[in-house]
């Protein structure tokens, strides 16, 4: 590819690519226009293996997320979904196989070792995690705060940060005050301040309203497409999925975000979809061949019965 | 596993974390606000129910020792009675005893929630150690506030004892107090407060380790809150008992 195409794409969201052109030239571009750095997986599990007592819970697990992309790791109940994510944030540690975050092998990483990398992750739990004892101003400054930030500038993100997640309103509130939906946009607004370049949701639409679970998406698109966020998205919900793979947000000519439909203008290669049952993956790949996959369970997961 | 191998596990992960929240409360960010903010609960909050239980326990004490010493013609001795009862072993013990109903319980609710809320997870995923923020405070704060709650105990306990034996027994006040202060001395009072802020740790590092250990939901919140006052008042009694013969042993005071 030469620079002049380079260049052209400048403007364009990281990941996106012009419609009509094949997966394979789409990866190549993915690689080709950004530096060396980002050839570095954002997150790389290397044969993985982790048990509680007798129980394997994932079984010699390896996959990558490449910075800028979102994996969606999909899978019934006790599958090790949840599991994937506390082993990056360094909660749980695993029995064997490596973890590295921005090529830093972490597996070993003492707790004080791991706090600096959790500097560079954002978390989103499941039903927010919201301190209860703090408002949400301060629930979102809570990095801030333990950092020693002045004041003024903690009042600035914290302010910033709720406008991107349409909450500006609910600043002096109590998390008991809040809605289901809203507690995990304050969540998502915690999980970024501080710009984290990678964001780890876990089931955060899990016993939300469709068009409530619809924001929490657009939020993760947003990430995904306007802040080039690296993103692991745990969910078992197919709508989820064909939100997050076939919805792109963009900048329209009024400075306004705007989501549009995969192909009318570009297509996502940026969205891969992992499957996990038992501990073990089996599929990975993008949402087409998801659809086009003939294992039975698959098949029934995808129709929902 | 079986119960003996549990047992020791428990006490292996109890002392850890004991050892854990020490070391943490020499590194910054020192939580100066938090510590204040729970000696004000602890403190405060248990002001009311101690004065009250060290208050009619002195009252109590006179009540029924009286009779005897009478019949020992040793009724002017009942101030000393009510003073070193107090301030060695009754004090120190029911102020702990009342500290791990209510703060031991406490403690070991709001930990045990926040661990199923999954708000222990976040705190350490916004790279917060718990145990700085949330255990080492906790412990000053019981260690601080103890040994102060049960001056206070103490104190009010003699004067349910006065105010019974000069009301009821018409012992002259000057003879109570008298008695009262001969029967005491320095190592008594430094004993109660060895024995006070030990049962402050034991509270303390019981009721946070069962709150951090919590599983199940809100049942095991339940389950963590009714273990963590049952093993810190049995502990505290256990304890007591030790720390009352090697205080003997060190300080003399037999």
């Amino acid at each position: 590819m030469s620079s002049a195409d380079v260049e052209e794409r400048e403007g364009e969201p990281q990941g996106l690519v012009h419609g009509g052109v094949s997966e394979a030239a789409a990866e190549s571009t993915f690689h080709e226009v950004d530096d060396r750095e980002r050839i570095t997986p954002a997150i790389e599990f290397r044969d993985v293996t982790l048990s509680f007592d007798d129980r394997v819970v994932l079984d010699r697990m390896s996959f990558k997320v490449r910075k800028g992309e979102t994996k969606i790791i999909l899978g019934g109940s006790g599958g090790g979904k949840s599991t994937t994510i506390k082993l990056i944030l360094g909660l749980l540690k695993p029995d064997e196989g490596r973890i590295l975050v921005d090529g830093e092998d972490i597996t070993d990483y003492t707790e004080a070792e791991m706090m600096s990398v959790r500097k560079k992750i954002g978390m989103v739990f499941q039903e927010g995690a919201l301190f209860d004892s703090l408002s949400v101003y301060d629930n979102v400054a809570y990095r801030l705060h333990e950092q020693g930030v002045p004041e003024e500038e903690v009042e600035q993100e914290v302010r910033r940060m709720l406008r991107f997640v349409d909450l500006e309103d609910a600043v002096d509130k109590m998390p008991i005050e809040l809605s289901g939906g809203m507690r995990r946009r304050v969540g998502i607004a915690r999980a970024l301040v501080g710009g984290p370049k990678i964001v780890l949701f876990d089931e955060p639409t899990a016993g939300l309203d469709p068009p409530t679970a619809r924001t929490i998406c657009e939020l993760a698109i947003k990430l995904r497409d306007l802040e080039d966020v690296s993103s692991i998205f745990v969910t078992h919900e197919m709508n989820n999925v064909k939100y997050l793979t076939s919805e792109y947000a963009v900048v329209n000519d009024d400075g306004e975000i705007v989501f549009e439909d995969e192909g009318q203008r570009l297509c996502l290669i940026n969205t891969k979809v992992l499957m996990l049952r038992g501990g073990k993956i089996i599929f990975e790949g993008t949402d087409e061949s998801l659809h086009k996959c003939e294992d039975q369970y698959i098949q029934r997961f995808i129709r929902g019965h | 596993m079986n119960f003996a191998l549990r047992a020791l596990l428990e006490v292996q992960e109890t002392a850890l974390l004991a050892a854990r929240a020490a070391r943490r409360l020499f590194r910054r960010p020192a939580y100066i606000g938090e510590m204040i903010q729970q000696m004000d609960v602890i403190g405060v909050g248990s002001l009311t129910i101690i004065l009250l239980t060290g208050f009619f326990t002195g009252g109590v004490l006179a009540l029924q020792s009286y009779p005897t010493l009478k019949y020992y013609g040793a009724q002017d001795q009942i101030g000393q009675l009510v003073s070193t009862s107090l301030v060695r072993e009754l004090g120190p013990v029911l102020a702990g005893l009342m500290i791990a109903g209510r703060v031991g319980s406490a403690i070991a609710a709001e930990l045990g929630s926040m661990v199923v809320s999954q708000q222990i997870d976040a705190m350490r995923a916004l790279g917060t150690d718990p145990v700085r923020k949330l255990v080492a405070p906790r412990l000053v704060a019981l260690a601080t506030m103890l040994p102060l709650l049960t001056l206070m105990a103490d104190a009010v306990g003699i004067g349910g004892g006065w105010i019974v034996s000069t009301q009821l027994y018409n012992i002259s006040s000057s003879a109570f107090s008298a008695s009262a202060w001969q029967g005491l001395d320095t190592n008594d009072i430094i004993g109660g407060f060895i024995k006070s802020m030990a049962f402050a740790l034991i509270i303390g590092v019981l009721s946070c380790r069962q709150g951090l250990s919590t599983e199940g939901g809100t049942v095991g919140v339940g389950r963590s809150t009714t273990t963590a006052v049952v093993a810190s008042s049995i502990v505290v009694i256990i304890a007591d008992f030790f720390i009352t013969k090697a205080l003997q042993v060190i300080l003399g005071t037999t």
